[in-house]
């Protein structure tokens, strides 16, 4: 009798209610997969080069003699390697992936597709401009595009990430006021408390004293206290709209005109720029420069943390500043790379990145817009605004929304009041997320809520996916209200690690391996 | 559109049980008249068929590196990358994941960072590195501000023989936070070490070498390093080809305080400049003041083994205005296909790659020397050298492209204002054949006659 596939009786849990431990230290399919220095198989090699080539050795007396200390490994074993440790990961393609202010969206194989067509990834970036037409004609068109989308008239390609876009913008805003006799005296950047902490480090990094501007009880620029800031002394404000509490700043048109009045510039942090894409221009409401993060509002993959790419649309007053490289021409001419002030590129503040920026990126970028088209993209940020209102909707009555009188942009916000006196915190709470097979939201951002959850479903989730989710969290709300504390402050408990020692971690940092001491010992 | 699974039917549900009537009553709080009723004035969606016909016309109009015979490097060189590589990147579980701030459920990214890391700190002779930054250039940025946080001081020096993209980088944050950067003119004949030491005095945080250097000169610099430390300055060595790093020295073994890298040539194609890996590595008594993102190794609940993100009071996202640098992201993904590439290359594959590609620069060497009026300008180098022309090097690049090679980079591409009109720059690699070397031979010949 084949007996290989009766049902599994459960197995009685020993005291502990833990789970039995294996002889492995795998637990089935999740398995323990050691670095591969410790998997070092001396003469194994996992690639085979062509024949040697004879020729004369010209390294002056610089040949490298010592040993790298790489680990030596056949191909399957690295293959295996990675899928293994490739399963610990959560992914957008495994699961709904609410990450507030991240924009976890789906990511179209289509786009991975165009971007390894040779005519794109195997140009190299010094080739001669007669043979990378179609590459510069694919940077213009997304400028276009880009320009279009946002009403404003300038883009600059370069910068690497969204980081960098705004070093770019603030950049450009500094060589404005320089240009005008301006820098000097202004001193200040304004920026929102709920602000991403990257706009105060670009700024500071540019020598300007950040000063907070306070929010009002609806999560939103207190107007009146940001005019008393105002002075000859700032160079301009630093604003995320829609802003980080998943809300649209209303009085966006009084900001831009205050801050003009003045003489200064608004920069606006274009990170969501996804919520309001294909329907309303950055440019009509007086934004002088903006970046855009390509792996949120045009879904190239995060990657695990990068590589990104942060375009920056810029105003009239703000476009002659912009870095190098410049493309000019168009399908009729032909296109041009100007990469240097020599070559007549006199008013830009300089380069900030090596070669024409993150190529790669533009073309999954466009093949993403393009696969939208206007209508595309107009419906996509409508329901990505329409899924966090429907989220924010069916959880309200359990969790508690600050803001939650209005409607929320595309993403909703909660805090930690309804965990008020249960001992669950939110980092409990999201833990517990994890358990339930569900990447957690986005924690303890923005600064200006207490206990911060800041959920973005985006556009991606069907709504029976959203009513999955919703449930969850409904039912975890419950649980916490209930006090069942055991099943958060535990969690997680079925992921490939229970919770991690960051104390330990950033108390003395093993940040590479080594090799074991006795081991080295016995070797010599 | 296919990449939205909501039906008008669950919109509709869905406003209902928001209480709205129609998306554009979300939209409220948008001032009158900047909402628009109707797409803005561009093409409407595609099918996927329409969308890789434009995408694969416009891929037609440029001539791929891997179509003809192709000598270009200064900063970028075209590598074989082996399938599994990106059999891996393109895996969901890398590709779609987010930067691992829940460590619980990314120990697959965690993991590959600390070999990463490793890998980086072991090619470099450093003790530590980074989870990468954007790219090369970028990466030096970041080692000079470092090295003015290190040493309190702000002037930077630099050789003129470092990428001249690379010195735009550094010199613009000079200029725009108001550090000095002092960079010197190209010196293609030779290095410019020793006249870099005269400069170094009590007010220099860091002096800058690229090695190779963008001529391809390879050149001891311990000495410089000793000068260095002596004024109680930074080393920042700069290596554009991390490939050299197993047939050269590494810039630990000289003394380098901070060795920054473009990673690009292991794992990445060319992708026409970007996305590419920067590293970053250094002294272990520097980590606290280094920009990025760190992996660090700890134990979980249970005392097994884990990864996390570690050091992160460095950050903007904790630090805000008083961070180390405004960096966030990192080049992830650019980073798990150079460690990727580097498990399959293991210490042998490594050094044989790197063996291979010197000595198809080598043997293209002794033929270019071959050609009447070509001067080779150096005389140790890895696998990229610079030659000086008996005409202008741009128009032989201009002839050579249109007869179908790709036969170097011109020096005046990179400093359009200098009189190195005569000066090529020409790099091989494993991907060169026999065939290639001949017909660069034979075009160079026909573009000299």
């Amino acid at each position: 009798m084949l007996k290989d596939g009766r049902p599994t009786r459960p197995l009685p849990a020993n005291d502990s209610g833990e789970p039995f431990a294996t002889f492995t230290g795998s637990r089935a399919l999740e398995q323990d997969e050691p670095l591969i220095f410790e998997m070092d198989s001396p003469g194994a090699v996992g690639v085979d080069l062509p024949t040697k080539v004879a020729a004369k050795t010209r390294l002056g007396d610089l040949a490298r003699q010592e040993k790298v200390g790489l680990p030596s490994l056949a191909e399957p074993t690295v293959v295996r390697h990675y899928t293994r440790i490739s399963r610990l990961n959560y992914g957008i393609d495994t699961g709904l992936f609410p990450l507030g202010s991240c924009t976890m969206k789906h990511n179209p194989r289509l786009n991975e597709r165009m971007a390894r067509l040779p005519g794109f990834a195997d140009l190299h970036p010094m080739q001669p401009v007669s043979t990378i037409q179609g590459a510069l004609a694919l940077m213009q068109h997304l400028k276009n595009w880009l320009s279009v989308l946002t009403g404003m008239p300038g883009v600059a390609l370069p910068p690497g990430a969204g980081a960098h876009g705004e070093l770019c913008g603030m950049m450009a805003i500094k060589a404005a006021l320089n240009s005008r006799g301006d820098g000097e005296k202004r001193r200040r950047v304004l920026a929102p408390a709920s602000a991403h902490g990257t706009n105060p480090a670009t700024a500071a990094m540019l020598g300007y004293q950040v000063d907070e501007i306070p929010e009002n009880d609806r999560g939103r620029v207190d107007l009146e206290a940001f005019k008393a800031m105002l002075g000859e002394d700032v160079a301009g404000i630093m604003l995320t709209n829609p802003n980080t509490c998943g809300v649209f700043e209303n009085d966006i048109r009084a900001i831009a005109d205050a801050i003009h009045d003045i003489g200064g510039f608004f920069y606006c942090d274009g990170a969501n720029f996804n919520a309001i894409v294909g329907r309303v221009r950055p440019g009509d409401l007086g934004v002088d420069a903006m970046h855009i993060n390509l792996h949120k509002t045009f879904s190239t993959p995060h990657g695990g943390g990068g590589p990104g790419a942060g375009p920056v649309v810029f105003s009239e007053a703000l476009a002659p500043f912009a870095p190098i490289p410049w493309i000019v021409g168009d399908d009729e001419t032909g296109f041009d790379l100007i990469e240097s002030s020599d070559q007549g590129a006199t008013t830009s503040f300089g380069r900030m990145k090596g070669f024409h920026g993150q190529m790669g990126m533009f073309t999954r970028a466009l093949t993403y817009i393009l696969s939208h088209g206007s209508d595309g993209l107009m419906q996509a940020s409508g329901d990505a605004v329409l899924a966090a209102n429907y989220v924010k909707a069916r959880l309200q009555d359990v969790m508690s929304a600050p803001f939650g009188d209005g409607p929320c942009m595309h993403e909703a916000l909660f805090d930690e009041s309804f965990l008020k006196d249960t001992g669950i915190t939110t980092l409990d709470f999201a833990k517990a997320m994890i358990d339930e097979g569900y990447h957690p939201m986005t924690m303890y951002f923005p600064l200006v809520v207490k206990g911060a959850m800041l959920i973005e479903p985006t556009e991606s989730e069907s709504k029976e996916s959203l009513d999955k989710f919703i449930d969850c969290l409904r039912f975890l709300a419950e649980e916490a209200k209930n006090r069942n504390v055991e099943r958060f402050q535990q969690a997680p408990r079925f992921a490939p690690r229970r919770r991690l020692d960051e104390t330990q971690a950033a108390r003395k940092p093993i940040l590479r391996w080594r090799p074991n001491v006795q081991e080295l010992q016995a070797a010599e | 559109m296919r990449y939205l699974p909501l039906t008008d039917a669950n919109r509709q549900e869905m406003l209902s049980a928001i209480g709205v009537s129609k998306i554009d009553d979300l939209f409220s709080d948008v001032p009158a008249g900047a909402l628009l009723d109707k797409p803005v004035d561009l093409p409407h969606g595609k099918s996927e068929m329409e969308v890789e016909r434009e995408m694969a016309s416009l891929a037609k109009r440029n001539i791929s590196t891997g179509t003809v015979p192709s000598f270009l490097g200064t900063g970028a060189y075209r590598h074989h990358v082996p399938a599994t590589v990106d059999y891996v990147i393109q895996r969901g579980e890398f590709l779609t994941a987010y930067t691992p701030y829940q460590p619980e459920i990314a120990q697959g990214t965690l993991q590959a960072l600390f070999e990463f890391q490793t890998q980086v700190a072991l090619l470099t002779g450093m003790d530590v590195a980074n989870a990468s930054l954007y790219d090369g250039a970028t990466a030096t940025a970041e080692a000079a501000l470092m090295a003015n946080r290190v040493t309190r001081r702000e002037k930077i020096l630099a050789s003129g023989n470092l990428h001249p993209h690379y010195a735009g980088t550094v010199d613009t944050l000079a200029r725009q936070t108001g550090f000095t950067f002092k960079g010197s003119s190209p010196s293609p004949a030779g290095s410019d070490i020793a006249a870099l030491k005269d400069q170094i005095d009590s007010e220099t945080s860091a002096v800058i070498v690229q090695y190779p250097d963008i001529f391809g000169h390879i050149v001891d610099f311990t000495s410089l390093a000793e000068a260095a430390h002596a004024a109680g300055a930074l080393l920042i060595v700069v290596t554009t080809e991390i490939v050299s790093l197993g047939a050269i020295k590494a810039p630990g073994s000289m003394g380098a305080d901070i060795a920054v890298a473009e990673g690009q040539s292991i794992g990445n194609a060319l992708n026409f400049g970007g996305p590419h890996v920067g590293l970053f590595a250094c002294r272990e008594k520097l980590i606290r003041q280094m920009p990025g993102r760190l992996c660090g190794e700890t134990v979980d609940a249970e005392g097994r083994r884990g990864f996390v993100l570690t050091l992160s009071t460095r950050e903007q996202h904790i630090r805000r205005a008083k961070a180390t640098s405004n960096i966030c992201t990192n080049a992830g993904l650019c980073a798990l296909a150079f460690t990727v590439h580097m498990t399959l290359l293991g210490e042998t594959g490594f050094k044989e790659l790197a063996a291979l590609n010197h000595a198809r620069a080598s043997q293209l060497v002794d033929r270019l020397i071959e050609i009447p009026g070509v001067e080779l300008l150096t005389p140790a180098f890895f696998n990229e050298f610079a030659v000086r022309l008996p005409k202008k090097a741009a128009e032989v690049v201009q002839v050579m492209a249109d007869s179908g090679v790709l036969g170097g980079v011109p020096a005046s591409r990179l400093w359009p204002s200098s009189d190195l009109n005569d000066i090529l720059i020409i790099a091989a690699t494993e991907t060169n054949t026999d065939a290639d070397i001949d017909a660069l031979v034979n075009a160079l010949e026909g573009a000299l006659a």
